[in-house]
């Protein structure tokens, strides 16, 4: 089973709130999804207000409420964000958000690394959201952060796992949970990432946005065990070369 | 600095575009200034629908199926220029008022208790009557209620720009009204705003100061619209390039009737205008687009996921008009006079989400502030 920062999840997907056609819909369609952790935009949401209209439909005991710092461009109003979240009753969970080009929403390094150092300090459990670099990811390891959250490819673009060979170093290195996120468009794209050893995955874009978005995000929990079993089951190795089942290893000649 | 080639050299690389650029530019992910020269032209105009759907397409995808949803506050009706086309020109003959903060406070509290969130503070260009000291005022009285605080006021410096930041204004919108530079002598007859090219270097003075967002439009009406579309375009490229950090928006204003009784002088259809949205969609699909209530209940309901991701709603362009007796003259009349119930029920019908909060004061609230208020 999942563990991050010592709680238990059974599922592998997280989901979102944004860009759901309403309330109703997203509040169904996590619901499908299975998912125990949702991230929620603090810029979206009014955690004061009970009678927000995201709020409202979740039901807390549920999910895990991850708020986001989306909108934040340096470390200070990511830290401040993350302040009030707190003071709001947001707890201490806090998926960092630190993207100063509106245009392509890529996480800035620098910026990130220096907020998680003072919000681990002030005891949040931070989830920081990575442009898929090793290095850094392990310097957030170090500072603290209690996952690391590695894009696929950039958020809305459904491109799927275009970082692929970073985020299996990331796999690889790293001794906190790897949540791949961001860009993931098909459910064969999180079957990927977690055939790879992702410990999970977010989904937000494709699920909000299909044609049908409860079936979608069944869809996505589907393939996120489907690759989960595959990985630890573990899959063959990938050949150029065919590989016959009774093979002529070439070593006929030793007595 | 940014500079804008004269009207005819982008009206020729319009209208030199053929159906096949047209073809290409609707199939590429990017199609670029010389894709969105052809998306303008007259070749494109039997490409509607399909320009329709892609714009959708892209919509959807970078915002999802939502609409944020914003208003007006007008604040003064006092203006120092005079603009052949505007209600608010100097030589007309109107009940001219300017806010107490206090009136503007009950102005923006009505807004409030109708549930908006992000409202958007409008004033005519007089800065003896609403300068920098009224504006900084203002946001300071009403951020700690409101998610997102915009202006529309007269072009100000990059120091008075950052000194609004600090006090919580989010975006600038400032609009060339027209790209033509004839065409712009020719209808701004005095006042500052006679200055094309100071108000062309408005949107980089707002993004230098660290505003969250700029927003840019020219007033359908003027001059040739396909060319206003290219030139919008240049001026978005341009801001990308230098101000990567700041937001973009687009707005469509289409010439209303107003006092003065001034006529467009290249009147814009319906179609043409939605021919322009769908382009600068495809042109920059992360770019914001306003459609206001200058546009007609009909209209509005109908682009409702076609490319346009802000509406605004009840809008009044009196100052005062939400709740004071004495409310002064118009800018312009509205041609959709819905309440926010209303429209965001009709959003909702077609399955998009009317946003209401899609920021919070407290990116811009320096802690210390945010205790004091």
């Amino acid at each position: 089973m999942l563990t991050i920062a010592g709680r238990k999840f059974r599922s592998r997907l997280f989901g979102g709130t944004g860009k759901f056609s309403s309330p109703e819909v997203m509040k169904e369609a996590l619901a499908a999804s299975g998912c125990e952790m949702v991230t929620v935009a603090l810029r979206r949401v009014d955690l004061n207000n009970p009678a927000d209209d995201i709020m409202s439909v979740l039901d807390r005991d549920r999910y895990l409420f991850l708020p986001n710092t989306s909108g934040a461009r340096d470390a200070g109003e990511a830290i401040r964000l993350a302040r009030l979240a707190r003071a709001s009753g947001g707890g201490e969970w806090l998926k960092l958000e630190v993207t100063p080009d509106p245009r392509t929403l890529l996480p800035d390094p620098i910026e990130t690394l220096k907020a998680t150092e003072e919000l681990v300090k002030e005891g949040f459990k931070v989830l920081p959201y990575i442009n898929a670099d090793p290095i850094l990811a392990l310097r957030l390891q170090d500072a603290g952060a209690v996952a690391v959250m590695p894009l696929g490819s950039p958020i809305g673009t459904n491109q799927g796992v275009l970082t692929r060979f970073q985020i299996e170093i990331i796999i690889a290195q790293a001794q906190v949970p790897v949540i791949v996120d961001a860009g993931l468009g098909a459910p064969s794209h999180v079957a990927e990432a977690m055939e790879m050893g992702a410990d999970a995955v977010l989904v937000n874009t494709a699920i909000a946005v299909a044609g049908d978005p409860v079936r979608m995000a069944r869809a996505f929990a589907m393939a996120v065990q489907a690759g989960r079993i595959a990985y630890e089951a573990g899959l063959g190795a990938v050949s150029k070369d065919a590989a016959p089942s009774s093979p002529d290893d070439g070593l006929g000649f030793l007595r | 600095m940014f500079t804008i080639p004269d009207f005819p050299a982008l009206q020729d690389a319009i209208n030199r575009a053929t159906e096949v650029e047209v073809l290409l530019a609707l199939r590429s992910g990017s199609p670029g200034l010389n894709g969105l020269a052809a998306l303008l032209s007259p070749a494109a105009e039997p490409h509607l629908s399909a320009m329709a759907k892609r714009s959708g397409a892209i919509t959807s995808q970078r915002f999802g199926r939502t609409i944020q949803m914003y208003a007006p506050v007008y604040l003064s009706s006092f203006c120092t220029n005079r603009c052949a086309y505007c209600g608010f020109s100097a030589g007309n003959a109107i009940d001219r008022r300017v806010l107490t903060f206090a009136e503007a406070e009950s102005e923006a509290m009505i807004l409030h208790q109708r549930g908006f969130s992000h409202l958007l503070l409008v004033s005519g260009e007089a800065p003896a009557k609403v300068g920098v000291e009224y504006l900084e005022e203002l946001a300071l009285r009403l951020r700690g209620r409101f998610a997102a605080l915009s202006i529309e006021v007269q072009p100000l410096a990059t120091e008075e720009y950052a000194r609004l930041f600090q006090a919580g204004i989010t975006s600038v919108a400032v609009y060339q009204e027209t790209y033509d530079r004839d065409i712009y002598k020719q209808v701004h007859l005095a006042g500052r705003k006679a200055d094309f090219d100071y108000r062309l270097e408005t949107p980089a003075r707002a993004a230098a100061a660290g505003m969250r967002e700029v927003g840019i439009g020219a007033l359908l009406g003027l001059a040739d619209w396909r060319a206003e579309g290219l030139a919008l375009g240049l001026h978005l490229a341009w801001l990308r390039k230098h101000y990567w950090r700041t937001g973009l928006t687009v707005s469509f204003p289409r010439m209303r009737p107003a006092q003065g009784e001034f006529k467009p002088l290249a009147p814009v259809s319906e179609r043409n205008l939605s021919q322009m949205i769908f382009a600068l969609r495809m042109f920059d699909p992360d770019v914001g687009l306003y459609l206001s209530t200058r546009e007609e209940a009909r209209y509005r309901d109908g682009m409702i996921g076609l490319g346009p991701t802000r509406y605004s709603a009840g809008s009044c362009t009196a100052p005062g008009g939400y709740g004071l007796a004495d409310a002064g003259g118009e800018q312009f009349e509205v041609g959709d006079n819905r309440s926010l119930a209303e429209v965001s029920a009709v959003i909702q019908q077609k399955g998009f989400d009317p946003v209401r909060k899609d920021w919070d004061a407290v990116f811009q609230t320096k802690e210390d502030r945010q205790q004091a208020a």
